[in-house]
């Protein structure tokens, strides 16, 4: 009885040691499920480790709740995509300094039948009316996402008013709202990076890509001191010079997948 | 698909690999860490339910009842408030450890073993009550002879709570923050997968799961019922 | 209920043990007068066996006397100071849910009695009982009089002054019930007062130093044995006695 105790007790602080046990060199960067799901962070962290020796722990959120993390003082640096909401953040006094880094593109998906015939829009703007024009099923993020943001604007531009049974708002991540197109034939704006490593396309294809409007700044931001004097401020600053130096931004230019290059590193 | 997702938890398990196994061993200690705090505290709680009569009671036992069923997502949401910088216990710098994912499932399990080990002491007690008094003994006596006596039972009701625990997602992702490496379990390796489109993976690894909560099942029943035999 | 600070197992040479009154008392269970009012005195060397038929309230009784139930109406009180260390051996055993040795270090530890003493106390009480070969078998698959003699040993480790037995043999094949008078005789000769509820009037002759008959719920008489079974003085006992159907 008494060695059965012990052997709890030693276990339980065993298990409590190896919990706790932590690298004090690391830093919790708020980032977006999209970056996580492209593999990015698997390809450039461990360059950034060897160059520095620093841990970097991706928190991956929608974009609103990174923000939020960020505010209350939970994250040590933030990589989101969302440029008008990075500089209010910036304004708000949150952070002190924000920086391009990196963009990709939106491309619109959508059943390999087409059946409102976007293949051959001039634009984002009249692919998106055409999908509204047709009522074709469109499943919409609906998450306050930076890409859920950046679609809206897109109807916004196509002077459409997104409503209606075609219009699906699903409140979910890129990759489940990717799952729920595939299962029900809809158009989807994903992520050029989340829809080339996305595994679960069935009928889905690429339809509608290359107007600017739909490129995808990401931006990395430093936060401020003022509000959390408690967060590693000296890791995350070598993390962010990191990404926007020479080595940070090959490391970025170098991440493929099937061949393809995903991010288009653009800092100045 | 389905015969592909076998495949892949088959070689997942045959070619076990440091990844996987990291993630498994922080599933079950996290798990099991979890269900023994909440033992500790839950089954003198649900004991004291039991034994003693105090105005409110009835309240008590509903509220432990409805907190069985509390979403694991709004369990997360509070351990996250409370744990989070802004937060009465953020100077801890718990939020995204594996320390704060025991925290928010033992907020989990606890309802669970409280009210489970309640309804089980009060049948026994039932039984046994003319014999305590007559003993002479005390209500606090009763307990720890009333829990032992219990131990089948509560067997059982610890592996409810594992399996709460084992199985939930919303709480450990939200407080966890699904780190790889340091905070990445079962649960939010397999919503991650799924995010990623590789569902033949992702049920790989919900079969590499099922698989452990059933070995862990399957032992503690064989453990059980081996002692149940020896002591009656 | 049971004052322990006497040292156990002190030999209990107290003798004549405590004695029991009930003045005036009275049980009743939703408005309905289950029992009383009854008064008497249980002061004799005993064994004391209640007898009577079957909802008589034998066992209400002997409850009340135990403490386990509250007079509605009434005092229950001992002549000694404060309750007497007693101990209660129900029909059907209430045994933990371990081995029997363990049942019994159980009892020994809830009464305070040192570590260090429980083991031999409990392993003596066993072998005086017959239960040494089992000491390590799960109580509850012993056979039935086995049971009954772990509870009767149960009982012997606490030394009671006092000593309640609820219809102990009722579930018994013969050979048990010779094991369980001859422990209730074992009591007896170690000074503790008898207080046994039974239907069984053969098994009364053997024990009985005095009877208390009930029926419906009333004290019919309180007499020593002998006067009893040779010339009961209330209707209901003379019936009884003869072994006629009493309600």
């Amino acid at each position: 009885m008494k060695k059965t105790l012990n052997l709890i007790l030693a276990g339980v602080t065993a298990m409590g040691l190896a919990l706790s046990a932590q690298a004090e060199d690391y830093i919790t960067l708020a980032s977006t499920t999209s970056t996580e799901n492209s593999g990015l962070f698997d390809s450039i962290l461990p360059k950034f480790k060897e160059a520095t020796g620093i841990d970097v722990r991706v928190v991956a959120v929608g974009t609103g709740q990174a923000f939020e993390l960020a505010r209350r003082g939970d994250a040590d640096s933030l990589l989101v995509h969302d440029t008008a909401g990075e500089q209010r953040f910036v304004e708000n006094g949150y952070a002190t300094e924000r920086a391009d880094v990196m963009y990709n593109d939106f491309v619109v998906i959508g059943p390999a039948n087409d059946p409102a015939n976007i293949r051959d829009a001039k634009s984002a703007a009249e692919a998106f009316a055409a999908i509204a024009e047709a009522e074709a099923p469109f499943t919409s993020r609906g998450d306050d996402s930076g890409t859920n943001r950046a679609e809206l604007r897109l109807w916004e531009n196509a002077g459409v008013e997104p409503e209606g049974e075609w219009y699906r708002e699903l409140g979910s991540g890129m990759g489940p709202t990717l799952n729920t197109a595939a299962a029900m034939d809809a158009y989807v704006m994903s992520d050029r990076a989340t829809w080339v490593a996305f595994g679960n396309r069935q009928n889905l294809t690429l339809l509608f890509e290359g107007d600017e409007v739909l490129f995808n700044q990401y931006g990395s931001l430093l936060l401020s001191e003022q509000k959390h004097p408690h967060l590693k401020h000296d890791l995350a600053r070598q993390w962010h010079n990191w990404l926007i130096s020479e080595d940070g931004q090959q490391a970025i230019a170098d991440f493929k997948v099937d061949g393809q290059q995903l991010f288009f590193p653009n800092a100045k | 698909m389905e015969n592909n997702a076998f495949y892949v938890a088959l070689s997942l398990l045959l070619n076990f690999d440091a990844a996987l196994y990291q993630i498994v061993a922080l599933s079950l200690q996290v798990s099991l860490l979890a269900v023994l705090i909440a033992a500790v505290l839950g089954f003198p709680l649900g004991a004291a339910v039991a034994l003693w009569r105090f105005p409110g009671r009835g309240g008590v036992i509903v509220v432990l009842n409805a907190l069985m069923g509390l979403p694991p997502v709004v369990a997360g949401l509070m351990v996250y408030l409370l744990l989070s910088r802004a937060g009465p216990l953020g100077e801890l710098g718990f939020l995204f450890t594996p320390g704060a994912m025991v925290i928010a499932q033992v907020v989990l399990v606890l309802p669970i073993l409280a009210a489970l080990s309640r309804q089980k002491v009060e049948e026994m007690l039932g039984e046994y009550r003319e014999q305590f008094v007559s003993l002479g003994m005390s209500r606090a006596r009763m307990m720890p002879t009333l829990l032992w006596d219990a131990r089948f039972a509560l067997l059982t009701v610890l592996l409810a709570g594992f399996g709460r625990a084992s199985a939930e997602v919303g709480a450990v992702m939200m407080v966890g923050g699904n780190i790889d490496g340091v905070t990445r379990v079962m649960t939010t390796a397999i919503v991650l997968e799924t995010g990623k489109g590789n569902l033949p993976l992702a049920l790989g690894l919900g079969i590499v799961l099922l698989t452990l909560v059933m070995l862990i099942n399957a032992g503690a029943y064989l453990v059980g019922e081996l002692t149940r035999r020896r002591t009656g | 209920m049971t004052s322990m600070n006497a040292p156990l197992l002190a030999s209990s040479a107290l003798y004549p043990p405590p004695a029991l009154s009930f003045d005036g008392v009275t049980f009743s269970h939703e408005e309905k007068v289950l029992l009383g009012p009854c008064s008497f005195t249980l002061d004799g060397t005993g064994p004391t066996l209640i007898m009577g038929p079957n909802g008589a309230g034998k066992s209400l009784l002997l409850r009340l006397a135990h403490g386990l139930l509250s007079p509605t109406q009434g005092q229950v009180s001992w002549s000694s100071e404060g309750s007497p260390r007693q101990a209660m051996v129900f029909q059907q055993p209430v045994l933990l849910r371990r081995s029997a040795v363990a049942n019994l270090i159980h009892a020994l530890s809830v009464n305070n009695v040192p570590r260090r003493a429980r083991a031999k106390l409990a392993f003596d009480a066993l072998e005086r009982f017959g239960l040494a070969a089992c000491s390590d078998t799960p109580a509850r698959v012993l056979s039935g009089g086995q049971q009954q003699r772990l509870a009767l040993a149960r009982a012997w480790v606490l030394s009671p002054q006092v000593l309640f037995l609820d219809e102990p043999t009722s579930a018994l094949d013969p050979a048990a019930i010779k094991a369980v008078e001859a422990a209730v005789r074992e009591f007896h000769k170690r000074g503790t007062r008898i207080v046994m509820t039974t239907h069984d009037l053969h098994q009364a002759r053997r024990l009985a130093g005095d009877v208390l008959f009930l029926s419906g719920g009333k004290v019919r008489e309180h007499t020593p044995a002998e006067t009893f079974f040779n010339t009961p003085v209330s209707r209901e006992a003379q019936a009884f006695v003869a072994g006629e159907l009493v309600d």
